[in-house]
């Protein structure tokens, strides 16, 4: 029994719909429990005050903004290489849920950064990276909606998303390069992760367990979405090429 | 002129997700074309087009199709270029030089200098047939080639077509409801269509 | 190859638009900077190089469309793609011509426009040198958006929402060279990155573009 079986769409549909609730349930665990333990348990920051508890938000949603679309670029691999159209149609349904992750991240930064920095927004390297992320995913969203036949968006949005993460990577440190142009190092930039107290960190984990799972869940269940589509097209030539057979018609 | 043998077997053909014809076999010997007919939409483009290896085969073999030139419905004639232009440009990239013999045959030496925007469209459609003179490929797979076309015209490229070509040892599969004069066996895809039974193209497969 | 680009050149050149239209374009956004901005020269000589790359830049993506579209509608897309050549030969003459027809005039009439934009004139070579090394890139990026959207109705504005942010990278670098060309200061790793970029493109993107080419004629 190989992992490939589970590429077929029936029986992907069969194994994750029981799963999709539990999933999506243990999501809502994780964050409800998170927040409440990062907001009302957690000592204030000596430098920061309150404002250091929307890192429960900013973070989780970052780090799945990023491994959305490295996500979207194995699916894409795989439905290029050995052609499962559930890989294809993952890669589809992970793009709106990481392109909403990106707009968390920037928000709270933005909401983050007017006490911390005074401003909502500065062109730092980081910041500037996420907003070159969210138009990829905009492009690569476009893409799939603009081309009707089914295989060949897959094929395009493969294309693309490989090309696209190339180009993500080689802006990320073109961004790098061209702020330090401008400004001495990123001495605005927070260094969050890096820097976080134990007392910050474990209810952080448990955020990002919950972020992880909530991606995961709204993953599958677009996931299942698009295959049901993709059915109740197929079923729709089937019937009419049937019809046509009888009436003699070329179809 | 001989070489291999354009040999067809099994071939299904699938467009916009349904499968079109299936089952299709033939063989077809240097110097000798053959006819496609069959009801309008039933896959004598489709099938054109994946001789000439634009759209992969659903099932089936093709070999001997290698040395093949395409010639849809529309000519790819560039309107902004003289009609030797177009020409010249077609034998250039498939490494030839153009033989002005060639618009004496389509009847196009008194139009050699206007630029193609100017023709008429039974005109360009000669054009578009002299390309096919041009560069000289040993399988011509000709989609419609008569479309817009006079007697006179009709007739001058079915002539072109059995003497210089296939009496060159050329071959040709042609889709057409017009007579050309040429003593070719007719093949009609009716006999093959896909029944609505058959396995579904493409993508639509894995999701029934 | 050599029949194709100068096939493309030529038809550039007849047709009119093509070859034309993007250096009045650039010509147009260079002038209209300075009534957004205000004629102070201080200010216009300090984004006078960055300015003109992205109006380069916006110049290069307008022609971009046409690239295949033209081809497309007139059924010669698949003739070529039929012919001898590889579709990787194709893409990389689709290019050059894209380039020689837009990117090199542009390259050529940026130090022309400068004066508009109080660009010293010690930053001349260096606005020059950058735009003829990062114009190819944005002409190769710009034939994989063109080869991914062939077969959309309008997808122009599809095309540029796809390039756009491919182009960062090239903007970023180009830009850089140019204006610390400008400022007297050392060039630095702007340079090489910038050609390495360019040549990344050039052994890269033609496979790229030949693969959505071949997906797009099926």
């Amino acid at each position: 029994m190989s992992l490939w079986e589970y590429a077929n769409p029936k029986k992907f549909t069969e194994t994750v719909t029981p799963l999709i609730p539990w999933v999506l349930g243990l999501a809502a665990i994780c964050l409800v429990a998170s927040l409440i333990w990062g907001v009302f348990f957690t000592p204030e920051d000596y430098r920061q005050g309150a404002t250091v508890k929307i890192i429960y938000l900013h973070v989780p949603s970052a780090l799945m903004a990023i491994n959305a679309w490295f996500m979207m670029l194995v699916a894409s691999l795989i439905w290029l290489v050995r052609r499962h159209h559930v890989s294809a149609l993952a890669a589809k349904a992970a793009a709106p849920v990481g392109m909403v992750m990106v707009l968390i991240a920037i928000a709270t930064g933005a909401i983050w950064g007017k006490p911390m920095w005074g401003t909502y927004w500065a062109w730092d390297p980081r910041l500037t990276s996420f907003l070159i992320l969210f138009l990829f995913y905009l492009g690569y969203m476009a893409l799939w909606a603009a081309v009707d036949d089914a295989d060949t968006a897959a094929d395009l949005t493969s294309v693309l998303c490989i090309v696209g993460s190339v180009f993500a990577v080689l802006s990320r440190y073109a961004v790098l390069f061209w702020n330090q142009g401008l400004h001495q190092g990123a001495s605005l930039s927070l260094d969050a992760e890096e820097h976080v107290a134990d007392v910050f960190y474990y209810p952080l984990l448990v955020s990002i367990a919950g972020f992880v799972l909530l991606f995961l869940g709204l993953v599958l269940l677009r996931t299942r979405s698009e295959i049901a589509l993709r059915r109740a097209a197929a079923l729709d030539r089937r019937a009419e090429a049937r019809a046509a057979a009888t009436t003699g018609e070329p179809a | 002129m001989t070489g291999p043998v354009l040999r067809v077997a099994g071939l299904c053909v699938a467009r916009g997700g349904r499968r079109l014809v299936e089952g299709v076999s033939f063989d077809l010997a240097p110097g000798h074309a053959l006819i496609l007919r069959g009801p309008n939409g039933i896959g004598k483009t489709t099938l054109l087009r994946t001789l000439a290896g634009l759209q992969p085969p659903e099932a089936g073999e093709i070999t001997g199709a290698e040395e093949a030139a395409y010639a849809s419905h529309a000519d790819g004639v560039k309107a902004a270029l003289t009609v030797t232009e177009n020409l010249a440009f077609w034998a250039e990239l498939y490494g030839r030089e153009l033989d002005s013999a060639v618009l004496t045959t389509f009847d196009l030496a008194g139009l050699a200098e206007r630029p193609a925007g100017t023709l008429s469209s039974g005109q360009r459609r000669r054009l578009g047939l002299a390309r096919m003179a041009a560069i000289g490929r040993r399988l011509l797979l000709l989609d419609e080639p008569t479309v817009s076309l006079d007697a006179a015209s009709v007739a001058r490229f079915g002539h072109w077509l059995a003497e210089a070509h296939l009496g060159g040892g050329g071959m040709a599969v042609i889709a057409t409801h017009i007579d050309l004069g040429l003593e070719a066996p007719a093949l009609d895809l009716s006999a093959f269509r896909a029944s609505a039974e058959a396995a579904p193209a493409g993508g639509d497969e894995a999701f029934l | 190859m050599r029949a194709l680009l100068l096939r493309d050149l030529r038809l550039a050149v007849r047709a009119g638009g093509g070859f034309g239209l993007g250096l009045a374009f650039f010509l147009i956004v260079v002038v209209l900077v300075p009534f957004g901005l205000g004629p102070d020269r201080a200010l216009l000589s300090s984004i006078a190089p960055g300015m003109l790359w992205v109006a380069a830049l916006l110049a290069a993506l307008l022609t971009l469309d046409r690239l295949f579209a033209l081809d497309h509608e007139d059924g010669a897309l698949p003739l070529l793609a039929t012919a001898p050549l590889p579709l990787e030969g194709l893409v990389a003459a689709k290019a050059a011509a894209h380039w020689l027809t837009t990117g090199l005039p542009l390259t050529l009439a940026a130090p022309l426009l400068g004066p508009l934009l109080a660009l010293p004139p010690g930053a001349w070579p260096w606005l020059l040198a950058s735009l003829a090394i990062g114009t190819p890139a944005l002409s190769l990026i710009g034939t994989f958006g063109a080869a991914l959207t062939i077969g959309i109705r309008r997808g122009g504005l599809l095309l540029s929402l796809i390039v756009l942010p491919l182009y960062v990278p090239t903007l970023i670098f180009g830009a850089e060279m140019a204006r610390r060309g400008a400022a007297g200061l050392p060039i630095g790793a702007a340079l090489p990155m910038l050609a390495a970029l360019t040549l990344g493109c050039l052994a890269l993107l033609p496979f790229a573009a030949a693969a959505a080419l071949r997906v797009n004629l099926r």
